[in-house]
Formats: C-alpha cells, structure tokens, sequence
C-alpha cells in the first residue's frame, strides 16, 4: 500500500521509460478516443446547463447555447439543495469518524495478535466485501424501525459505515502490516503499553492507510443512494442524493434544470479534488495495491 | 534479537484482543445480522406493519416459479459478464499506459478521473438527460429498445468506474520490476511482446482485485437502472436488485424480497469465492506477497 502523495518507487524507475520511449501510437490513440468519452457528455452537461428552458427541446445538446443564462442553477438552489448537501456533508463526516475510530484499533489487533478470534475477526471482514447493500436492505428496514430511528440521518449513517467498514479493514491492515517489528520492540523495551503504541506509533505510521479510509468512506457516504431512499422519507433527512432523484420529478420536462443540479452537485468534490489530487487519486491507487 | 525477516510470533506489549470489539460488533449488527435475518424473513409474509408471520416454504415456492426471476437473473449476469469486459479492458490498457510519467500522460489521467467524482445518481441522471430522445444527444429512443437501455447500463457504469479501476491498474503496473523489461529488451522483445509476456502476468493479482470489485460492485447498479429504465422497456433491464427492491418498496411483499435478498447473497457469495479459488485472493492479505 503506497502513501499518498510519495513517489510510488525510488528515483531509480525513472529510467524505465529509456524502455519504452518509442512513440507508442495505437495507445495515444486510444488515450485520445477515451478523453472524447470523458469529455463530450461533461461538455454537452455544462453547455445545457445554461441553456434557456424554452430552447432546450429539439436542440442539438452539443451545440453551446446561443442565449446562456444561470436561472436554471438558481431554480436548483431555491429548491433546497444546500439543505441536502449540508446533510450528505454531515452524513460523511459521521461514516469517516465511525470507520476511523472502528477499524483502526480493529486492523491493530488483527495485524498484531495470533489469535483464533482475531484472525476469525480478519475473515469476517474479508468475507464482508462480498456482501451486497441490496441484500440487507429489508431486514435493515424492519431493524431501523424497531430502533425508531427511521426518517433520521442516523438510519443512514450507521449502516453506510457499517458497509463501509471490510474495504477499510483491509487497507489499513496492508499498511500495518509494513510497520517494522523493530519499531515495536524499541518502544516495548521502553516500556510502552500497547495502547501507547497504537497512539504513538501505529496511528502516525498509518498516515497514508489513514487517508485512503478517509477518502474511501466519505465517497461512500458521497455515492449512497439505496440507504437514503430506504431508510428515510421526509426533506429534513434528505442527502444530496435523493435530492437530485427528487428533482426528476419536480422539473419534470425542464432538462436544463436537472442538469445544473448534475453540475452543482459535482462542485464541492470537484473542489476537493483539485486541492487533494495527490492524495485522493495516490490514495485510491493503493486500493489495488499487488 | 530476532531478525526481521523471522514470522513474528508476538512477545512484548500485545493490544488486548477488546479494542477489536467495538468495531467486530457493530459491523456483525449492521451487516451480518441483517444477512441472517434476511434468511428468516424469507420463510414470512410481512407488508411492512405489524409483525412477519411464518409461511414456511411459500416464497420460495414462488421463486422457484417466478419467470420474471429466470429472466432477472439472465439480465444480471449479461450485464455483470460485459461490464467486466468492457471496464477491465479499457482500464487495464488505461492503466498501463498511464503508468509511464510524461506529462501529458499525467495531465490526462487528471481529465479521466473526473467522472467518477460524481455520485452514481448524479451520472444516471446526466445520462438520462443525455440519452432523451427529444432532448439529448443522439435524437433516438435509445432507451426504448431492450438492446439500448442494455448497453446503455453498461456504457453507464463503465463510464463511472472506469478511472476507478484505471487507477488500480495504474498503481499495478508502476510496481512491475524494471529489470524484467530489461532483461526482455536484451533478448529483443518488442512492446507487444513485452505486454503479453509481462505486464499482463505481472498484473493478475491487480486484475483480481479489480475484478472481485467489479463484479460486487456490478450487483449494485440499482442507481443506474431505477434512474435510466425503471428495469424496462418491459423488465428487460430488472437485474436482482431492483426485482427485490419492486417486490419490497412497491409491492410491499417483504417476504418475497427477502427471498430474493438471500439469493441475491448466494450468488455474490459464490461468484466471489470462485474468484478467490480460481486466483488465490489471499493475496490482498500480505502486501509484501509475491516476487
């Protein structure tokens, strides 16, 4: 598992492409094909986005509006979306803290004891990723209401960081796994605890593990759609989400509308991504890991 | 003192085995737990109010006989099979490519990662849009045909997940040893030969992961179906997820849905463990495994 943002290898692999340095056609091609597919629809979103209502219909969506306007992005803005994004933002901040607080000393004990229970614990988790949301939703739907907790943001977070938390377990017991023994042994010879070896060492030397859970739960949280349309109803719960599904319905033919609230939507991730590339993308490339 | 290299049988301070607790319960109440009581509620008639009361055999009974299943489950595993095709090759090439370091190889993969910022609502939207027939781009009822609301599902969740997994690919191929492209280009191996010979057997355990993700994560494109064709035209495109979630949230025959939850599990289960056999999954336990 890479840290995010370090170089992936030492400066040695520069060399590498003194390899492959022949112009390598067929796959720029390739390269520039798939950058059409990125772009054309984000293009053909941006450009509808401001066209006027009236104009909308029979208009080729790829020709950029002749009359552009911003009423559709204030339609979207008037009709509660900053309400549904404070919660999705909510909803994220409670499944990163749970999933932190969770499996950090859960992959600590996982990595760091041989015992029957916690190599038991591991493959629970292993098995976890497997486990399809869609398969839980009707017995989690009678748990939520037994527990008086549908209609409320809680029946979305609990679960979401539930689901969240078998990919979690095994990125951070990957990066622990890399913690030298030596490392454990000067400080037990200084007499630290195991507690104060979570704090002071593996925590800090978990930095980069750390971060790929965090960006990984808060995109989880960010993406959740099933859990909100299950376990809630009312517009005080409502994640960003549901809204946007809600607005189908509510702009009915008024396309335009729709598609500004697609490119607020991706504003603040958007936003993120442009000051934490590094370490959103080097996070999520750790993932695959070997 | 022991050297490093040794399988660490633990002395000194070990963290007590409670500080696992927490977090084992929690994941067991809000996931396996429902899992299990999926399976009871399977064998019980329940609308929603009141309490589930056994019936025994009757939604499996159902199931069994259920053409609308046979035909759901043919769905599913034609989309999952050509998603995985076209989101493995097009990221593993992807991948690989952008692994070397030039810049405009960087400023591009910046460009490609841009779509899976959105949520899966947010794309199945976009698409919806994109794909009407008066509004769009292509000025046909691709979603009025079984084939077009098909591909369309599966351009979709491509779309989506594609620089996900170009990523994972990406972080793969920059880990293949050097020296071994070198000793090849001293034997005279051109690029493709090169490719098939090791960048390919380098990747299989990146591959496996990919793929293990894919094909859960393919089960879950119950977003992209509600949003685009509501399983239609007719129920061409109702894969699992969504014929659970018509029988549950629309029909109200909680039963039924949990019947096809259960299922649902066995076969991700099932798909998942043959993965794990076929390619040794275990893999992902060590990070310092293989060469």
């Amino acid at each position: 598992m890479k840290t995010a943002g370090e170089p992936v290898e030492p400066p040695r692999t520069r060399r590498r492409r003194h390899w492959t340095k022949r112009p390598n056609p067929v796959a720029g091609l390739g390269s520039l094909l798939w950058l059409a597919v990125v772009i054309i629809p984000i293009y053909a979103m941006i450009s509808a986005s401001l066209t006027r209502q009236d104009k909308a219909l029979g208009n080729n969506a790829l020709k950029p509006p002749t009359d552009p306007t911003f009423a559709n992005y204030n339609t979207v803005l008037h009709n509660g979306f900053g309400h549904f994004l404070a919660n999705t933002a909510l909803v994220a901040a409670a499944v990163v803290g749970i999933v932190l607080v969770l499996c950090v000393p859960l992959a600590y004990v996982a990595v760091r004891t041989r015992t029957v229970w916690s190599s038991g614990a591991f493959r629970l988790f292993l098995m976890g990723v497997a486990i399809p949301a869609q398969a839980v939703v009707v017995p989690l739907y009678l748990m939520i209401a037994k527990l008086n907790l549908y209609d409320s943001l809680l029946a979305v977070i609990l679960p979401t960081a539930a689901f969240a938390m078998p990919v979690s377990v095994l990125i951070l017991t990957g990066t622990l796994r890399d913690i030298s023994e030596d490392l454990y042994e000067a400080m037990a010879l200084d007499g630290a605890s195991a507690t104060r070896m979570l704090f002071q060492l593996v925590i800090p030397m978990t930095k980069g593990g750390i971060s790929t859970v965090v960006i990984y739960a808060a995109l989880q949280a960010w993406n959740g759609f099933l859990f909100p349309l299950i376990f809630t109803q009312s517009d005080g719960p409502r994640v960003l989400t549901l809204g946007l599904f809600n607005y189908v319905s509510q702009f009915g033919v008024n396309i335009p509308a729709l598609l500004a609230s697609v490119v607020l939507s991706g504003i603040p991730i958007f936003a993120v991504y442009l000051v934490a590339r590094r370490a959103l993308v080097g996070g999520l490339m750790g993932v695959g890991g070997k | 003192m022991r050297s490093r290299s040794s399988p660490r049988p633990y002395r000194g301070a070990s963290p007590h085995a409670l500080l696992a607790v927490p977090g084992v319960l929690f994941f067991v109440f809000f996931a396996v737990a429902p899992m299990v009581l999926a399976v009871y509620l399977s064998f019980t008639t329940w609308n929603g109010l009141g309490d589930p009361k056994p019936v025994g055999l009757a939604n499996w009974d159902k199931l069994l006989h259920d053409s609308r299943l046979t035909q759901s489950l043919t769905v599913t595993v034609l989309l999952t099979v050509t998603s995985w095709a076209f989101q493995t090759v097009v990221s593993l090439l992807l991948g690989v490519w952008a692994a070397g370091r030039q810049r405009n190889r960087a400023i591009l993969s910046a460009i490609f990662f841009v779509p899976f910022l959105l949520s899966s609502t947010a794309i199945a939207l976009l698409f919806y849009a994109l794909l009407d027939p008066n509004f769009g781009i292509i000025h046909q009822d691709t979603l009025g045909s079984t084939s077009g609301a098909f591909l369309a599902i599966v351009f979709v969740g491509g779309w989506q997940f594609i620089p996900f997994h170009t990523l994972i690919y990406q972080g793969g191929a920059r880990q293949i040893p050097e020296v071994l492209y070198q000793a090849a280009a001293i034997d005279g191996a051109g690029r493709y030969r090169q490719f098939f010979s090791i960048t390919l057997p380098q990747l299989r355990n990146t591959a496996t992961t990919s793929s293990v993700l894919m094909i859960v994560g393919s089960l879950t494109y119950f977003e992209t179906v509600l949003i685009l064709t509501q399983g239609g035209p007719g129920t061409d495109t109702a894969i699992l997820p969504y014929l659970m979630y018509e029988a549950g949230f629309k029909s109200y025959d909680f039963g039924y849905a949990s019947a096809i939850a259960t299922f649902l599990v066995v076969i991700a289960t099932a798909l998942s463990l043959v993965l794990v056999r076929l390619t040794g999954f275990g893999a992902m336990r060590s990070t310092r495994e293989g060469m």
